[in-house]
């Protein structure tokens, strides 16, 4: 279970004309490399590596700079460059340049790159540049979070456990639920919407895992938990500790996934009853949460969606409901968002992140799920494999076969060129290599043939010899007690001749 | 040619597409549900529920991942393993044809699946592997241990009953678990994928603890490609759960033959399902024996409905619980009979065909499984199919194979046989027999009881082994000529198996499961043998243990031992000097 990972970032620090710091050490273009150490538990250790390429602007990138704003230029530079998965470009700009609006000092945009004021000396530059880095990349907590099996407990932050565990491919649904059909006839354009905003991100996380999206309606499906009723605001109120028990009930029904094995990602759409409608969920502090939604680490999210009362009391039943999926999808997108770890954290004041678009990811957010996954996954391996180990030493005489042996050492050869190209800085294949072993190691493990009920175990075949080892025992007992007796005896008597 | 098929898809995909495009307002799944009571002659009823959800969408396209109606669970599994038509029935008990007629829907005792696939699945076997294991998941029931010694692919007998262009019976797998025992666990799931669940509509009768208080219980699922119009340019899908139970009201009733919902479900009907577009009850009130007025149900019925089911002139009082005058007197609606004369049930009407089927035989060598075919029609002959599977372990003898009709023999016209290999596959006989007029008809086959390895024994293998009900399939000449109906109008309970033409109909019929006992070893024997072995060897052991080990030594007799004593106090009596 031990296992020493050394991540490798290339990095490119661009220094536009007029930008380059006085104290440089050498003159440019020059190599430099970074090492700092990430303690996970004792027998891992992560070693990040930033190595780092200092250089000048080529006349292109110059033209590009001279955009009007920071977005502008991003747009343009990402046009010349052609970064790989995991590789980081910082155009250092020169204090005065009004590229980046006031008071904003880094400028992260849609693609690999960054904009960085050059301010202060080469040490207040290389901090900040260091913080840009790992705020792309990864930092000392996502890489926990990735390893959250091997950190000893209460050493995690809260949010640590909330990410989905790395699989091949998940399976998103979403449900809407209306426990009222006879005065809610609830209508939802899912598939519009699902084209229209899930695609796109899906289709750029879609290096990440396979993603399948479907949609249903559950009718008279019920929250495990009666509301209280509020007379101030003549509203229902879920609060925040009643939350957890509302899943429960509601799981049974949503059906699961028998047709593959990948997890689930439930998003559903609640339609409180009509008698209990308006449904508000409170916080912990008693106020209403504004979006009126919550989520359940690793399971999904719920949103409670509100259906006016009708002007005219005599309106005729079923009120017909068209649910607004705009508004619908941006809290699913976000809870997604959250799922996937990618929630961004808190930041400097001076930071400014461009945001993503249409898309829903930024290129080095990606980057960030894959350095987070691919080390995740060269985890799982070496655990399976290290149970797979045990197994074997556990029952002596269990068949390997021949193909379970070759997925055994793909899984293995996978995991070192993973750990390789990791230390390479080619995040890419070092992902890809990391399924692979993923796959194999797991194909491995769930053999049929390696199922430990499947061998006599060896307490067992003792008892059934029991009725032979039993009486062939106490002749061998009773001659040993009587040699101990004698030998007993012979001691004493020389004693007593003396 | 691949210009043509490409057009001819363009144009079957253009409606769907246009379809999918206009927003959601127009419903393209529509749900029906319907329960059918009948008065069975024994003084029995049956109950019948049909679920059925209609979508106007293709689910083979995979285009298809957003449901409302059609459950998810059922859509994702016919749309990943290329299912075309899905048939599974779960029944516990035995339908009697003999003293309850011809069943609405019949299903063997245990676990019925066939399922036809789609001509794209390559690899049958996997793909019905697959789905049976998902289905035991879904269904709560041991289908996963259908394997290839029980599946069978059938060459006649069950033909798909939806859309289907070919019938290549490669792309069919049929297999029965006779042994498998139905109960609430199998009934929850499937209540489940009702839309409504058991919350709204006629579902709300579904209270197993009545459900199976009963002398037959039968669930199914079929799943089936339809037409979506008379044009039938497209295809629409269409599930059907249905339900059939038969109540002992006869020795419930204190020997009234009297029923109401409320006496056999424990539960009224007090609303539809708000998602049906149809929601009916049907009681069979047709006059038997030409005696009208015979019975009487309360409350009155919203309508009177005709149709000639099975060959027979039969009048249904309807119940719409979806129009609004039903629920105005009262609140619920408790369907109640009562019949105005005891009536003599001595004469029962016999069905045109029923069958019957044992086994015998003395000793645990051989036997004979004997199947007797009744057609009772006056003046018609029909040809029947007959399916019978057996597991390996029984061998047919297909040399003794006679079929003898009004004591002549009758040579079928069509036989397949398919031999068993040995833990591989088993027996399939399939026959197309011409049954005469008033004729009973014997076939009768010889076998031999195949030994078994130890671990292949059930679970108390002294109870036997079953082998699943042979099947007969026939269409049944019709006394009176039948209309051609048009499906989306007429009540479910007519409408799953497709009519061929107005003078016949089609019956699907299962006998009796058979009970075979299999020469069985004393399974606690292996361990007698061990204890008994180890304990001879040990004793030997033991006794030469002490040879080896034990130093003996002359002992010098000193005052002699209990014998010598007892011998001088005889002496003492004597008189004599001891020893």
């Amino acid at each position: 279970r031990s296992a020493q990972f050394q991540l490798a970032v290339p990095v490119a620090v661009v220094f536009a004309p007029g930008s380059v710091p006085a104290d440089l050490p050498r003159p440019l273009p020059f190599r430099d490399a970074q090492e700092t150490d990430i303690s996970v538990n004792l027998r891992t250790s992560v070693t990040s590596r930033y190595e780092v390429t200092y250089r000048g602007t080529t006349a292109r990138e110059e033209a590009a700079l001279d955009a009007a704003t920071a977005r502008d230029a991003d747009v343009a530079l990402h046009m010349l460059q052609d970064a790989p998965l995991g590789s980081l470009t910082m155009y250092v700009v020169p204090e005065t340049s009004s590229l980046l609006p006031q008071g904003i000092s880094v400028y992260v945009g849609k693609h690999r790159s960054a904009l960085v004021r050059a301010e202060g000396g080469l040490a207040a530059l290389r901090a900040r540049l260091r913080q840009l880095t790992q705020v792309m990349s990864f930092t000392a907590a996502s890489i926990a979070a990735a390893l959250s099996d091997r950190v000893p407990d209460g050493q995690l932050g809260p949010d640590a456990r909330r990410h989905l565990k790395s699989s091949l491919g998940y399976e998103i649904t979403f449900s809407l639920l209306n426990p009222d059909p006879k005065s809610h006839a609830v209508e939802w354009d899912i598939e519009d919407a699902v084209n229209r905003y899930v695609q796109p991100v899906l289709d750029k996380l879609s290096l990440v895992a396979n993603f399948s999206v479907d949609s249903q309606i559950l009718y008279y499906a019920v929250l495990g938990v009666t509301p209280r009723f509020d007379k101030e605001s003549s509203s229902f109120l879920l609060s925040a500790h009643s939350l957890p028990h509302v899943i429960n009930p509601v799981e049974a029904r949503l059906g699961s996934s028998a047709a593959s094995l990948y997890p689930v990602l439930n998003f559903l759409l609640y339609v409180p009853e009509r008698s209990h409608s308006p449904l508000y969920i409170q916080d912990k502090d008693g106020a209403t949460v504004s979006t009126n939604a919550f989520h359940s680490p690793r399971w999904g999210g719920i949103m409670v969606y509100n259906v006016e009362a009708p002007a005219s009391p005599q309106v005729s039943l079923p009120l017909r409901v068209d649910v607004d999926m705009v508004r619908v999808m941006e809290v699913f997108l976000a809870q997604l968002r959250l799922l996937f770890g990618l929630s961004r954290e808190e930041l400097p004041p001076e930071f400014l992140l461009e945001s993503p678009g249409n898309e829903g990811l930024a290129d080095w957010e990606l980057d960030r799920l894959l350095w987070a996954h691919t080390v995740e996954n060269i985890a799982t391996v070496s655990t399976t494999l290290t149970s797979l180990a045990q197994l074997l030493d556990k029952i002596g005489n269990i068949v390997i076969k021949d193909d379970v042996a070759s997925e055994v050492y793909q899984a293995v050869s996978s995991a070192q060129s993973a750990m390789a190209e990791l230390s390479a800085g080619h995040l890419h294949s070092a992902f890809q290599a990391s399924k692979e072993a993923v796959t194999s190691s797991e194909r491995a493990f769930f053999d049929p043939s390696l199922l430990h009920l499947l061998y006599f175990p060896d307490d067992q075949k003792f008892a059934i010899y029991i009725p032979l080892f039993l009486p062939m025992a106490v002749p061998i007992l009773l001659s040993l007690a009587k040699i101990v007796r004698e030998a007993r005896q012979r001691k004493k008597l020389p004693t007593k001749i003396d | 040619m691949a210009a043509v098929g490409a057009l001819v898809q363009l144009l079957l995909l253009l409606p769907a597409v246009l379809e999918a495009a206009a927003p959601g307002g127009t419903q393209r799944d529509t749900l029906r549900e319907e329960l059918l009571l009948s008065p069975l002659p024994a003084g029995d009823v049956a109950a019948t529920f049909q679920f059925r959800t209609r979508w106007d969408a293709d689910l083979q396209r995979g285009a298809v991942s957003h449901y409302r109606l059609f459950p998810k669970a059922l859509g994702r599994l016919v749309a990943a393993l290329g299912v075309r038509e899905l048939h599974l029935a779960l029944t516990q008990g035995f339908w009697r044809t003999q003293a309850w007629g011809q069943p609405p829907l019949q299903a063997p005792a245990g676990a019925e699946l066939w399922v036809w696939f789609q001509p794209t699945v390559t690899d049958v076997d996997k793909a019905w592997k697959e789905l049976s294991n998902i289905l035991s998941g879904i269904f709560c029931a041991s289908l996963n241990f259908i394997d290839s010694t029980n599946t069978v692919t059938p060459t006649a007998s069950f033909k798909p009953l939806g859309l289907a262009n070919g019938t290549d019976h490669h792309l069919l797998r049929y297999a029965v678990l006779p042994r498998e025992v139905v109960c609430t666990e199998n009934l929850t799931p499937w209540k489940k994928l009702l839309p409504c669940g058991s919350k709204a509509g006629l579902a709300v009768l579904l209270k197993a603890e009545r459900l199976f208080h009963s002398s037959y219980h039968s669930q199914a699922v079929h799943i089936r490609p339809i037409c979506r119009d008379a044009s039938c340019l497209a295809v629409s899908w269409e599930l059907r759960q249905t339900l059939t139970v038969v109540f002992d009201t006869f020795s419930s009733g204190q020997g009234k033959k009297d029923w109401s919902l409320f006496r056999m479900f424990s539960r009224t009907l007090t609303d539809a399902c708000p998602l049906a577009s149809q929601s009916k009850v049907y009681v069979d009130i047709s006059p038997k024996n030409k005696e009208k007025d015979l019975l009487e149900v309360t409350p009155p019925p919203t309508s009177i409905h005709e149709a000639i089911v099975q060959g027979d002139k039969r009048t249904y009082a309807v119940y719409d619980l979806l129009s609004p005058s039903l629920f105005n007197t009262s609140r619920s609606l408790n369907v109640q009979l009562k019949w105005k004369r005891p009536q003599d049930s001595s004469e029962l009407p016999t069905p045109v065909l029923h069958a019957q089927r044992y086994v015998s035989g003395y000793g645990l060598q051989t036997g004979e499984i004997s199947t007797l075919i009744y057609n009772t029609h006056p003046y018609r002959a029909f040809p029947v199919i007959l399916l019978e599977t057996v597991p390996w372990y029984l061998r047919l003898y297909v040399h003794t194979l006679t079929i003898i009709t009004k004591g002549k023999e009758n040579k079928p016209s069509y036989i397949h046989y398919q031999p068993a290999q040995d833990r591989r596959r088993p027996h399939l006989l399939e026959m197309l027999i011409q049954l005469p007029a008033n004729s009973v008809t014997k076939i009768t086959i010889q076998f031999e009881r195949a030994l078994l390895k130890w671990t292949e024994y059930t679970p108390d293998p002294n109870h036997g082994f079953y082998v699943g009900s042979s099947v007969l399939s026939a269409l049944v000449p019709s006394v009176i000529a039948m209309k051609d109906v048009d499906v989306e109008q007429s009540p479910l309970f007519t409408s799953l198996f497709p009519s061929s033409d107005g003078s016949s109909y089609f019956v699907r019929l299962y006998t009796e499961p058979l009970l075979v006992n299999l020469p069985t070893p004393d399974f606690s024997m292996p361990y007698n043998v061990i204890c008994l072995t180890c304990t001879v060897v040990a004793v030997c052991y033991g006794s030469f243990y002490n040879l080896l080990t034990r130093t003996f030594h002359v002992e010098e007799p000193s005052r002699g031992g209990l014998a010598k004593r007892l011998a001088n106090i005889i002496r003492q009596f004597r008189g004599v000097p001891p020893l």
